[in-house]
């Protein structure tokens, strides 16, 4: 796991394509860390966000309706 | 002693009400009652993934075992709750025990009306649960003849799923176009013709009359309809005619049951009882009616707001979201952003069959209150939700550049 500047361990966002459901949930809560292709599924646009964005990501992470975001740190 | 949230049941609303307890910092016990005795899982998936075979049970699984030994939350799985006394804060289970509690989260859901007379006829299936789920699959084989009695988007999901397994079938409805009163009648016809297409023989404002059988196994259906009457031939039928709140166990309570368990826009049905998910009818005031809403996402997002306000009670806020849900058809997926059903008008700002597209939306009183998309951008879905989710008036939302908001092609 990488580490900002000061040392602090990023987290790190994964998903699950095949799952998702397009629903749009994640990009609407967090729409700098996801976002959705032409089809509406996910798409992840930084996997190691900042941490001010945990909030959002955990968010997103909860009300995924095809549990298709893990977020890991 | 120790405070306690009791839980009533464990799926996705129940779940995640005693996880999310758990995150806000939470620290009393927590109860989780449920009456399946399998670990929770998924629902939606059962008429999609499960059914088709692409998926087993185990990608249905809501948490694995060692995220659910590891939440602290005590499981009490396969045992009904059977009665509550509010004035004790006592909840009664089925197999004796009592279990007081501080808080009390009501999550039990619905389940699948039945057509009467029906009980124990061998091939007439209802779709609810992972069991429902495996004994259906188990009987679409190509060749075989499933009815379909009732075609919202759970009977047309199932249509679809058993038309790609090879199956012959037939789709019952009553009214003269399906969903017509939920997504009004052009995204009905659309899903008919979709279904058409498909092969599927659509039988509208066709009532059933009975189910033949025998030998204790069904045989065909007899409608009504109004060229007389006929009987379709089955091997299978599914009845899905809609749900009923589980809420028996509270009949009793004193607690308000018409159409699913009554609570205020703070989720709150008596002091210290809350509703979630399925079951609940709450008041949201985004659009100031009274509503119950069987979609996946309202279910977590609800126990969200109920777990925040169970932890932080400082904290009030009303539940006030917009409802959505997705159903998938073939290859295709609809999506409906809103409060779509009891609406005045269904603007439609595109339909094309061929290309599987469709956009509708959806005014009340001089406001837009939802959208239903199929085979649409995302982003512009998103732009439409923008408008519900901001109570923009009807006017003013369809005269905004719509350049991102309806598709070209
Ligand atoms: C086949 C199918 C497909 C679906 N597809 C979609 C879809 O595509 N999109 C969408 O948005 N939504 C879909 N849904 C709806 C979605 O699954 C529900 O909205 C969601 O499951 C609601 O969760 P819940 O926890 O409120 O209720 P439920 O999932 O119904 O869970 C309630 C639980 O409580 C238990 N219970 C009941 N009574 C008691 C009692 N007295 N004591 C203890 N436990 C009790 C029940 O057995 C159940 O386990 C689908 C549902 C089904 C059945
Ligand atoms: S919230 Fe989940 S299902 Fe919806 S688009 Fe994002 S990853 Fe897909």
């Amino acid at each position: 796991m990488t580490a900002d500047p000061i040392g602090v361990p990023l987290m790190r966002v994964t998903t699950e394509r095949d799952r998702c459901v397009g629903s749009g949930q994640c990009a609407m809560l967090s729409p700098e860390v996801f976002d959705q292709d032409d089809e509406g599924l996910v798409t992840v646009l930084q996997e190691e966000p900042a941490d001010e964005l945990r909030e959002g990501v955990l968010q997103a992470a909860d009300l995924c309706p095809s549990r298709s975001i893990r977020v890991h740190g | 002693m120790k405070e306690r949230v009791v839980v009533v049941g464990a799926s996705a609303g129940g779940l995640t009400v005693a996880e999310a307890l758990r995150r806000a910092g939470y620290e009393g016990a927590i109860t989780l009652v449920g009456d399946e005795a399998e670990p929770p899982y998924d629902r939606p998936p059962l008429s999609k993934h499960l059914l088709s075979g692409q998926w087993e049970p185990d990608r249905l699984a809501l948490r694995s075992e060692a995220d659910l030994a590891a939440s602290e939350v005590e499981l009490r799985l396969g045992v009904p709750a059977s009665g509550l006394d509010l004035g004790a804060r006592t909840l009664t289970l089925a197999d004796g025990a009592r279990l007081t509690y501080d808080s009390l989260v009501v999550a039990t859901g619905v389940r699948a009306r039945r057509l009467p007379g029906t009980d124990g006829v061998d091939g007439v299936h209802t779709l609810r649960t992972l069991h429902d789920a495996l004994a259906l699959r188990d009987r679409l084989r190509p060749g075989r003849r499933l009815v379909v009695v009732g075609a919202g988007f759970l009977g047309t999901e199932v249509a679809a799923v058993a038309r790609a397994l090879g199956v012959e079938v037939t789709l019952v409805e009553s009214a003269a176009v399906p969903l017509a009163a939920a997504v009004g009648e052009a995204a009905g016809l659309f899903l008919t013709g979709l279904h058409r297409e498909h092969g599927v023989e659509v039988r509208t404002g066709a009532t059933v009359a009975g189910i033949m059988s025998a030998e204790g196994r069904v045989t065909g259906v007899r409608l009504t309809d109004a060229a007389g009457a006929s009987v379709v031939p089955a091997d299978d039928v599914l009845v899905a005619i809609g749900c009923t709140p589980n809420t028996e166990w509270l009949a009793d309570s004193g607690l308000s049951v018409q159409d699913g368990l009554e609570c205020d826009e703070y989720c709150v049905a008596a002091p210290g009882v809350y509703g979630v998910g399925d079951v609940a009818r709450w008041y949201n005031p985004l659009f100031g009616t009274a509503m119950r809403v069987e979609h996946r996402t309202n279910a977590t997002e609800q126990a969200m707001a109920v777990a925040r306000r169970v932890a932080r009670p400082e904290e009030r806020q009303p539940f006030a979201p917009v409802p959505y849900f997705w159903s998938d058809q073939y290859d295709g997926r609809f999506q409906a952003h809103g409060h779509l059903r009891g609406h005045d008008e269904a603007l439609v700002l595109d339909s094309d069959l061929a290309q599987r597209r469709l956009l509708v939306v959806y005014r009340t009183g001089d406001r837009i209150t939802g959208v239903l998309g199929a085979g649409v951008p995302p982003k512009a879905l998103r732009t439409w939700r923008g408008f519900v989710a901001t109570r923009t008036p009807w006017q003013e939302a369809l005269a905004r550049p719509r350049a991102a908001a309806v598709p070209t092609g």
